[in-house]
């Protein structure tokens, strides 16, 4: 099957060495890695965010110079950041430069951010917001979605149920997802690919069964893991890479 | 926001219109009962210029005030606090008395010139999406070095009369300007306004986040750099002809928004016909206060929008506060 995302030589000069990657249909590949490794950055190239430089094809299309309704069609990107300067109501929030008959009421029933709709962003918890932002970049229905940390701020069930959701989007409606995680057990059980980045570029690429086998992510991060626990080695951390 | 809103706004504007050629009624009344040549021609002459220039310098105020807050994603953005009012000022001074070219061609271009200047230093200054505190001591800074340099270009201007000559237009007034001279302020004005109005779906995806916005697929940068030049071009042909007026572009957009649920784009429409509606009702008020005298409209626009600016910053630090 050929990949739905193509991306060559992405880069951002100080933040990204120059990265080549394919996402898949159907598939959820979870992005981790040490802070300041460039998960924000790839996604950042991904989704055109200057300064970044490469070539992007979703679906076969060049997404850079196209329309906005056309590309947000392909993909959405959810920020770190759950900031908002601006006190809109998550409704009018999530209908901000939508593009024309996006119908997203399944997508608030299922992140059940009905009861959040009427009121100001500003007077949400930041755990509200987020799940707000993730209807946000939900709404248009892509075929491509990135997103930066959005189990971050979550209370504990709703990172399951968000993790879920996000993969029956890839398995049952057969998008692509590229989701940075930072928690390495979240993100080697539910995802279906791990790309594990460290020091700007991409060092793996790989099942998460046969990441952790190979013993790069012990590496990486100088942590162990061992079945459902993460456990720290310290004393490799001289040697890590 | 509903068309009916727009509708209502749009009827307040056209009422502060009419009662601004109107008013004082019995002067008008009495003149054309006397002499109807005479009566059409101070109609004309005299009280359209003067309404036409209320309507498009608030109209401008508004807008670009709006579409400014727009890009600092900061209310407190607007281009008489950001020092583009000043710059503006000083280009047309510049123009005027050094380089003593007075046609109004020359004065808007040089005062289209100055704000450029004025809003581009700030953006250098404080960078996009400015910290508040940052943007209001760089607006600050700009403001008290382009008085500064007006000054010193006046102080050494060839003409000793310079000073009092320029007092009462750096004040702010739309009194005794022709008909010619409000198209060279109208025709710049409105052109900013329309253009600005096609950058309103990229301002409003701004709310989402500067990276959202650029994710979507609107050039941010590029859109920085039409607001600033539309801005510059839109208040700098207003401040050639009528001289700095303040507080309007600060008050206009914070209504509007009231009006668009926040949106910030969506705001530009709406914050021009009240900025209209607003500098229209001022110059009303001045030219009808039972005072003796005119007061210069920069002056009553300052001593009412100054407390309003105070409220906003009380306001804002209540919000921001722990």
């Amino acid at each position: 099957m050929s990949p739905l995302v193509t991306a060559q030589d992405l880069a951002i000069a100080g933040r990204l060495e120059p990265s080549s990657l394919e996402l898949r249909a159907g598939e959820l590949v979870g992005l981790v890695g040490p802070n300041g490794s460039g998960k924000t950055s790839l996604l950042h190239a991904l989704a055109g965010i200057p300064p970044s430089t490469g070539n992007v094809r979703i679906a076969g299309q060049i997404t850079k110079g196209m329309h906005p309704d056309h590309r947000q069609r392909l993909f959405t990107f959810l920020p770190a950041s759950r900031d908002v300067v601006w006190p809109l109501k998550a409704r009018d929030l999530i209908s901000l430069a939508l593009p024309r008959g996006a119908d997203w009421a399944k997508v608030a029933e299922r992140l059940d951010i009905g009861a959040l709709l009427d009121r100001r962003m500003d007077r949400l918890s930041t755990g509200e917001r987020s799940r707000v932002m993730i209807a946000r970049a939900l709404a248009p229905d892509p075929r491509l979605l990135l997103l930066d940390e959005p189990i971050a701020n979550l209370d504990p069930l709703w990172q399951l149920l968000l993790l879920d959701e996000l993969r029956r989007l890839a398995h049952d409606e057969d998008k692509a997802l590229l989701v940075a995680i930072h928690d390495l057990r979240a993100a080697a059980e539910w995802s279906d690919r791990l790309i594990l980045m460290s020091e700007r570029q991409i060092r793996a690429d790989a099942a998460p069964s046969a990441l952790v086998a190979s013993g790069l992510i012990e590496k990486v991060f100088g942590v162990e893991l061992a079945g459902a626990d993460l456990r720290l080695r310290l004393a490799d951390r001289q040697s890590s890479p | 926001m509903s068309a009916r809103t727009i509708l209502a706004l749009v009827g307040l504007v056209v009422l502060a219109f009419a009662l601004s050629m109107a008013l004082p009624w019995s002067s008008i009344d009495y003149l054309f009962r006397r002499d109807p040549v005479l009566a059409r021609g101070l109609l004309v002459e005299l009280r359209l210029p003067r309404a036409l220039l209320a309507l498009t310098y608030g109209a401008a105020l508004g807008a670009c005030g709006a579409a400014v807050q727009a890009i600092f994603a900061n209310p407190l953005a607007s281009p008489d606090l950001t020092g583009t009012t000043s710059g503006a000022a000083l280009g047309a001074v510049v123009t005027a008395y050094l380089l003593e070219l007075a046609s109004p061609f020359a004065l808007s271009l040089g005062s289209i010139a100055g704000a450029t200047g004025a809003l581009g230093l700030l953006l250098a200054l404080s960078g996009p999406r400015a910290e508040t505190s940052t943007l209001l001591l760089a607006g600050l800074a700009i403001s008290a070095l382009a008085g500064a340099l007006t000054t010193l270009a006046l102080a050494l201007a060839p003409s000793p009369f310079a000073f009092y000559d320029a007092y009462e237009w750096l004040m702010g007034s739309l009194v005794d300007r022709s008909l010619a001279q409000a198209a060279f302020a109208l025709v710049p004005a409105a052109v900013a306004i329309l253009l600005l109005w096609r950058q309103v779906p990229a301002l409003d995806s701004l709310a989402l986040g500067e990276q959202s916005a650029e994710a979507i697929g609107y050039d941010i940068g590029r859109v920085r750099l039409w607001v600033v030049v539309l801005t510059a071009i839109g208040v700098g042909a207003c401040v050639a002809i009528c001289g700095a007026i303040g507080f309007v572009g600060l008050v206009a957009p914070v209504f509007a928004r009231r009006l668009t649920g926040n949106r910030p784009g969506s705001a530009i429409l709406p914050a021009a016909l009240i900025g209209a509606a607003l500098l229209l009702a001022a110059d009303l008020a001045v030219r009808t206060a039972p005072l003796g005298r005119t007061l210069p409209i920069g002056v009553a626009t300052a001593v009412l929008g100054a407390p309003f600016f105070l409220w906003l910053v009380t306001h804002m630090r209540w919000k921001l506060g722990p």
